[in-house]
């Protein structure tokens, strides 16, 4: 039970995956301008990160493993990650239109946010049993949108701030960005 | 190699047949008429409808959101082609409104009291004393319904006062909001005569301070032959307003005003195809006018 606890809380405090791992940079940038939004945009991608995870660790020990392919690992993980992220999308554009229209462009380019490959190849590369593996997806899926939350909480917040014309925009969220993952740091203790 | 090949197309086909399946399941259905809507458009994304772009118009209109007619570019003939499509009339759509200033005071027709010398802001002027006008209630003539337009539509002309052009213009309601004086209104573009001026004052006070204020002479009145113009009590004092649910265009009563403070519009040709922004006009986007609604 510790050893779950530890996963979690290193996935989601201390490698953190945006602020730490400094994977999945692209929408936590990008979709964190409103509260809603980034709520959804993490819920897509925690979705597709925990079935990812659990479908390419299957994939890995049952299909590259046997087989002696780990050299296609980058190529099948990517066409599982691609696969799911069309399912996602069809799915949310029946369900959920106003959250479709928001997420626009980052919805499919979930298939090229290196976070949800990334956190596959770290379930492989650090050993981890089938339980670990989807507990460790979750934690990191839950870093994400955790990241992508407190963002968009200040950036809400930045929107009311009296910011140096040349700051505005790009500039502010990237050094905000670099403060928090500063921030993030102190959690390194933690373990 | 051969297994890595054959591993992987096992794999693709077995994605590809589920979300084949979900596909099917999932499928949104799309009213046929906003893709017809879209290709008839004229494609310029100008934002004059108010909505982002000319597909997010397509889609209002075939929701019954939008008015046609918004779209200035289109024209009297794309109404023609959406009424077609929808399978209405196009002569049930609303008409499209467009700005106009309620006030002709400009450097030779209206008195100054002062010269202002601040800064150039109608808001500002106002604060000193009323404005720099004689006049309590014409434009300020500092021009801040020119720098709100989005669309480039009205330009400040020769004698101080901003002039809308019709075909730019969309009715967006901005600079009517903006303006401290309230003196720009918008108006359907088939109704063509106003009263160019809203001074509630005296006949003989209001002639002192602009040639060509309302002086209440009640001619306009007395010779509309549709009772449509009347000079009206307001909170005090009153001002010759026409009734446009009644105007025939006639124009008598512009020809009768002994002040000219009735004007006749010149009609405007809605076959006319306007020319909206091109790709070079600084634009991040083919087709992009540049007007900055989508930006919003």
């Amino acid at each position: 039970m510790q050893e779950y606890f530890i996963i979690i809380i290193s996935a989601v405090l201390v490698n953190n995956i945006v602020l730490s791992q400094f994977l999945g940079i692209c929408p936590f940038l990008g979709v964190s301008k409103k509260l809603t939004a980034s709520l959804g945009m993490g819920g897509a991608v925690s979705f597709v990160l925990v079935l990812s995870g659990s479908i390419t660790w299957l994939l890995q020990q049952y299909v590259l493993n046997p087989f002696k392919i780990g050299y296609m690992q980058t190529v099948a993980f990517i066409l599982v990650i691609a696969a799911l992220v069309q399912f996602v999308e069809m799915v949310m554009r029946k369900f959920t239109p106003p959250l479709y229209k928001a997420l626009g462009i980052y919805l499919p380019l979930i298939t090229t946010n290196c976070a949800v490959l990334g956190v596959a190849i770290i379930n492989i590369q650090k050993d981890l049993s089938f339980t670990k593996a989807l507990v460790n997806s979750l934690g990191h899926s839950a870093g994400f949108t955790l990241a992508l939350v407190l963002m968009s909480g200040i950036r809400e917040r930045l929107e009311e701030a009296d910011i140096p014309e040349s700051m505005q925009g790009a500039p502010i969220a990237l050094v905000v960005a670099a403060l928090m993952s500063m921030a993030f740091l102190g959690f390194s203790g933690l373990l | 190699m051969l297994v890595a090949v054959i591993s992987l197309a096992v794999m693709g086909g077995i994605f590809g047949i589920v979300l084949g399946i979900a596909g099917k399941k999932f499928a949104v259905e799309v009213d046929p008429r906003v893709e017809e809507l879209i290709s008839l458009m004229p494609g310029a994304n100008c934002g004059a409808c108010g909505k982002a772009g000319c597909a997010a118009f397509a889609e209002a209109v075939v929701a019954g959101e939008a008015n046609p007619k918004l779209c200035t570019p289109g024209g009297a003939s794309l109404y023609e082609k959406i009424a077609a499509v929808m399978g209405t009339d196009a002569g049930s759509y609303e008409e499209r409104k467009t700005a106009r200033l309620l006030c002709q005071g400009g450097f030779e027709q209206a008195k100054m009291l002062y010269e202002y010398q601040g800064v150039h802001d109608c808001h500002l002027a106002l604060a000193n004393f009323k404005g720099p006008k004689a006049c309590n209630f014409g434009c300020i003539r500092m021009g801040n319904c020119f720098r709100v337009c989005p669309f480039g539509a009205i330009e400040m002309g020769a004698d101080g006062l901003p002039v809308v052009d019709p075909y730019k213009c969309t009715g967006c309601n901005k600079c009517v909001v903006e303006c401290p004086q309230q003196i720009l209104e918008l108006v359907g573009v088939s109704h063509l005569v106003t009263v160019r001026c809203l001074n509630l004052e005296k006949g003989k006070t209001a002639r002192d301070i602009c040639t060509t204020a309302c002086i209440k002479c009640k001619l306009c009145e007395k010779n509309c032959p549709e009772d449509a113009v009347h000079v009206e009590p307001r909170s005090f004092g009153s001002v010759a307003v026409v009734d446009y649910s009644l105007c025939t265009n006639c124009g008598i009563c512009a020809a009768k005003c002994p002040t000219k403070a009735i004007q006749i519009t010149e009609q405007i040709d809605e076959n006319v195809v306007r020319e909206m922004g091109t790709p070079e006009d600084a634009s991040p986007e083919p087709g992009c006018g540049s007007c900055s609604v989508c930006a919003g």
